[in-house]
């Protein structure tokens, strides 16, 4: 991967909770005069973002998941450095954060939050949905998960339990959700197919394969 | 499918120069900003802000100069600084307001603790 872009004198977001870099600042400072000028309404370029989030990473995310459950020492190794795991398979963040991997078992469902700022695995799940980037998501998961994946449809049973764990910016996660039952013939780039990034967030689960019949 | 995936296929802004595409023909954003700064230009062009001529120009003055990445991973770095040249050629920003600005959402970042949303209003000097 590229070398990042950050000059000699910039310090990379070790030391501070939260970081922008020059083309973040930069393009939130041209949407800033942009939107005090009446020229763009922020809500329409969150919705022309939105268009594209499965178009770039949930692809290389899904693969990682395939991967994993076809291959059990890709697994281990995935549960033990999600990182190097994961850059095996040319998959890396350009800011070079760390993964980790964590998986969902017949006892335990992983969810993933966030703030606003920049703590999502771009590389393997591409860019966060809006609903991600909002306050209340965040605030919300922390405090009652049940109640926001119910929102999502997603209605775990009651003895489940389930871990929220908060990304920073060192530290990202991905969810390997639960391989779906009667799988057992498919391929990797099949099973792929099963793997949609919500699952990868935790706020859905893979998809099962009657889903394509 | 949304309300802006209509204006977004149609967008001429498509046909730029060297704009990284997928297999369907969609643009591909390695991160968020990219996406947002192409929005941005989508908006502008689409509202007569300027013309699809005044917008290749300026980004093929970016994207000719010296130094860029041989890997071409430089493509939306030269997006932000041509769209930026031509706000402040049409006199819609300044440069010293675009820096201050720019130097003003990084003290915003960095004065504000993980969990909380990043605004404007955080930095300290504002």
């Amino acid at each position: 991967m590229s070398e990042h872009r950050h000059g000699p004198g910039e310090e990379h977001g070790h030391h501070h909770d939260n970081h922008l870099t020059d083309m973040e600042a930069r393009v939130k400072a041209l949407e800033t005069v942009l939107t005090e000028k009446g020229l763009i309404d922020p809500a329409a370029i969150d919705a022309i973002v939105d268009t594209y989030e499965t178009k770039v990473g949930p692809r290389n995310g899904a693969r990682v998941v395939a991967k994993a459950w076809s291959d059990p020492d890709f697994a281990d190794w995935l549960r033990r450095d999600a990182t190097a795991a994961i850059a095996s398979l040319g998959f890396t963040g350009r800011q070079g954060e760390h993964m980790r991997a964590v998986f969902n078992t017949s006892e335990t469902h992983n969810l993933i939050v966030c703030t606003l700022c920049s703590c999502y695995p771009w590389a393997v799940l591409g860019l966060p949905p809006v609903w991600y980037k909002a306050p209340p998501y965040r605030s919300r998961a922390v405090i009652d998960p049940r109640g926001v994946l119910a929102e999502f449809g997603l209605n775990l049973p009651a003895e489940k339990k389930i871990r929220v764990w908060d990304s920073t910016a060192e530290l990202r996660y991905l969810v390997v959700p639960e391989r779906p039952a009667a799988t057992d013939d498919l391929g990797e780039d099949a099973l792929a197919k099963l793997v949609t990034r919500d699952s990868m967030i935790g706020t859905g689960l893979a998809l099962s394969p009657e889903a394509f019949r | 499918m949304n309300l802006y995936d209509a204006s977004l296929a149609r967008s001429p802004l498509l046909a730029s120069a060297e704009l990284p595409k997928s297999r369907e023909g969609d643009p591909v954003f390695a991160e968020p900003w990219q996406a947002a700064v192409f929005a941005m230009t989508v908006r502008l062009h689409e509202q007569g802000v300027f013309s699809w001529s005044e917008w290749t120009e300026a980004l093929s003055t970016e994207l000719y100069k010296p130094g860029r990445r041989p890997d071409g991973s430089d493509y939306y770095e030269c997006w932000v600084a041509a769209l930026s040249r031509l706000l402040t050629e049409l006199s819609i920003v300044s440069s010293s307001e675009l820096e201050a600005l720019v130097k003003s959402w990084k003290r915003a970042a960095e004065a504000t603790p993980h969990g909380k949303p990043i605004v404007l209003d955080s930095d300290p000097l504002r």
